[in-house]
């Protein structure tokens, strides 16, 4: 088990509690319809993308999946922006051409996943396979769901890391439901990495709402990584604790699954764990939830502040501007449009 | 000027390139010590290193995948698709993730996914296909069809040094059949302008890839003939970005078209020409706009049927006299 200092627990707290609240606060403003399009959270997973980003150095490379906002927060994403984005406002990362958790940042190395979202892994291979050939000794944390991991391009890609032996950490969010299906219909075998032995990659299978658990079964594979080892797969099991979406009850999962899921909430094991262990007191630790209220009133607000974007916009980065253009010769970005539309 | 072939100029145009530029790699199936399917790139890797000439596992997905990643941390990756028919098993990466990835949220994705196109080689209904309508309907991509091997060494130098991902579709049946002086400096062909093939007064054939020698075949033997038709062809080069105002200046020049491609017919690329004609030159136009393509079927194996497949310099023929007669 990893060693706790007061400041990576606070920090381990404090991110997983910023996600809960502004996730809670995105729910809501989907529910007041100020959002318009789909809600993705992750309640009862912050553990996994808190405990895992959160051991990335600057010029490492996060591939985040729709629940895993603390991936986000802990690469230096300001709140505001992810609500503003879910808003589909302008000053978004996405300035309003995609939502939710769409999105990245490649000076913050956020690389965005896509709604296919088994594609995002041969693409951080790719991240990883720049690394290598730039002999450049950092590594890419690559996150999907179960389901992803019923896809092509999951087994594809797996197998090439493999190959290539790349710097990568594939880490699942298995929270057992894909939308409505369970993983019992995605595949036959019990584990995610029964899947992934099959391509010579090691994996380690962990509880994903210990947050310390996955911190150290990441910060193992990301020394592999490091070294040059090659890929590791992360299996963190956990579960949904909501329906897919925000417009989904979940009425397909058995109640009973929820009621003992609850009983493993990460924050309230992680609060538990710093009380016990005399890292944080409990007035240490309602300050801190205080301090994540208020930044979550503050992200709401500025993301309401942000205007919408301008249509005369709407056709501006199909393609490269003029000055984003480094070959000269490139004479026209854009199609060409005749006088009929 | 050295004679080479479109294949040859296609390499030279590569390693050149790989030569100016470190962030350039291929990367595909069979490419490195084997050469390619087509022994494009042999030598390469022997040159290169195979960290540069990268052979991969067979899954497209991966590889294509893998370039897409690379591309956005400011590498420059060509891709060799073996043969272009495989390229629908990567669509979503292509259509997905590397044509919206600048629009989305502002990551640019310069790659090259280049590979064999086209019929006439007994290829079959799975190494002979024409797919490039798919991306050409797909925005943020743009889709390069080279027909002359100075072409297609100036347009793959330009599809490297492009900011935004390129599907540059090479022509098998010209790979060893076209020979021509190609330049042994460093020149570039810009992406988006149409070439005039052959001047012409009557009426205009707008095509492209292998097509343009089945217009000029055409052409010839109207001259031959002594009809007095004289026929402009129009070679495109590139249908994204497509040179509107080389189509429209060739059709107000002759006020006849035809437009001519090996893809099939429904919703082809001349289905799009004809609506830009209809708009922007109805004026100028003394006939309805008229179409030679294939027929919408599969490409088929066998030699008889796949003759019967591929527009023909006759078919042409044919599509001027209607034309003319109008």
């Amino acid at each position: 088990m990893a060693t706790v200092t007061r400041e990576l627990g606070s920090r381990l707290l404090h991110t997983m509690k910023l996600m809960r609240e502004l996730e809670h606060r995105i729910e809501n403003l989907y529910r007041q319809g100020k959002i318009v399009g789909g809600v993705f959270i992750g309640r009862g997973q912050e553990a996994i993308s808190a405990g895992s980003a959160i051991q990335t150095l600057p010029d490492d490379v996060v591939c985040p999946s729709h629940r895993d906002l603390a991936a986000f927060l802990l690469r230096g994403l300001p709140p505001w922006m992810l609500v503003a984005n879910y808003l589909g406002r302008k000053d978004a990362p996405t300035r309003g051409r995609d939502g939710n958790t769409h999105m990245g940042a490649l000076p913050l190395g956020i690389i965005s996943y896509i709604s296919s979202m088994a594609a995002i892994v041969p693409v951080a291979n790719g991240v990883a396979f720049s690394f290598q050939y730039r002999k450049q000794p950092n590594v890419v944390l690559c996150y999907f769901g179960d389901g992803a991991t019923s896809r092509g391009e999951w087994h594809e890609a797996l197998n090439f890391g493999a190959v290539f032996k790349l710097p990568i950490v594939y880490l699942c969010n298995n929270n057992q439901y894909a939308y409505s299906t369970p993983v019992s219909r995605q595949m036959a075998v019990e584990h995610i990495t029964d899947r992934a032995q099959g391509y010579g990659i090691p994996c380690q299978r962990v509880d994903g709402n210990d947050v310390l658990a996955v911190y150290a079964a990441t910060g193992k594979a990301i020394a592999r990584a490091r070294k040059g080892e090659g890929p590791t797969l992360v299996e963190c099991e956990t579960f949904r604790m909501t329906g897919h979406s925000a417009h989904d009850g979940a009425e397909y999962v058995p109640q009973e699954l929820f009621e003992k899921w609850k009983k493993k909430d990460p924050i309230l094991r992680f609060e538990k764990y710093l009380l016990d262990h005399k890292l944080l007191s409990r007035r240490g630790i309602d300050e801190l939830y205080a301090k994540v209220q208020a930044e979550v009133e503050a992200a709401v607000t500025r993301a309401e502040q942000s205007p919408y974007p301008d249509p005369g916009e709407l056709l501006e980065g199909v393609y490269a501007s003029a000055e984003e253009d480094h070959s000269p010769q490139m004479t026209r970005g854009k199609r060409e449009t005749g006088s009929c539309q | 000027m050295p004679v080479m072939t479109y294949l040859e100029a296609i390499r030279q145009g590569i390693w050149e390139e790989m030569e100016r530029d470190d962030r350039v790699f291929m990367l595909g199936e069979d490419i490195g010590a084997y050469g390619g399917a087509f022994k494009l790139s042999a030598g390469m890797q022997e040159h290169f290193g195979p960290n540069r000439i990268v052979d991969t596992p067979l899954a497209e997905n991966a590889f294509v995948g893998a370039a897409i990643g690379a591309a956005m941390m400011g590498l420059r990756p060509i891709v060799e698709m073996q043969f272009a028919d495989f390229i629908s098993t990567c669509y979503d990466l292509i259509v997905n993730y590397a044509a919206k990835a600048r629009y989305r949220w502002g990551a640019g994705v310069p790659i090259v996914i280049r590979g064999p196109s086209g019929g006439g080689v007994h290829g079959g209904p799975f190494h002979s296909n024409n797919p490039e309508i798919a991306f050409v309907h797909t925005p943020g991509l743009k889709v390069v069809v080279p027909a002359t091997a100075y072409d297609a060494k100036g347009l793959i130098k330009a599809a490297i040094r492009d900011p935004d991902p390129v599907l540059y579709f090479e022509h098998k049946l010209l790979y060893r059949r076209i020979k021509e002086d190609v330049p042994a400096d460093d020149y570039i062909v810009p992406l988006g302008q149409a070439r005039v093939a052959r001047a012409g007064t009557d009426i205009s054939v707008i095509t492209y890839g292998a097509m343009v020698y089945v217009a000029l075949e055409a052409a010839e033997k109207l001259i031959r003939e002594g009809n007095g038709v004289n026929v402009e062809v129009i070679d495109l080069r590139c249908l994204v970005p497509l040179d509107s105002e080389a189509v429209l200046a060739s059709v107000r020049k002759t006020s006849r078209v035809i437009l001519l491609h090996e893809d099939t017919r429904t919703a082809g690329f001349a289905g799009e020409l004809a609506a830009q004609i209809a708009c922007d030159a109805f004026d100028y136009l003394d006939a309805p706009v008229l179409r030679v393509t294939a027929p919408d079927c599969p490409v088929p194996y066998s030699p008889p049927l796949e003759d019967a497949f591929l527009p023909k310099a006759a078919d042409v023929i044919a599509a001027v006299r209607r034309s003319m007669a109008y």
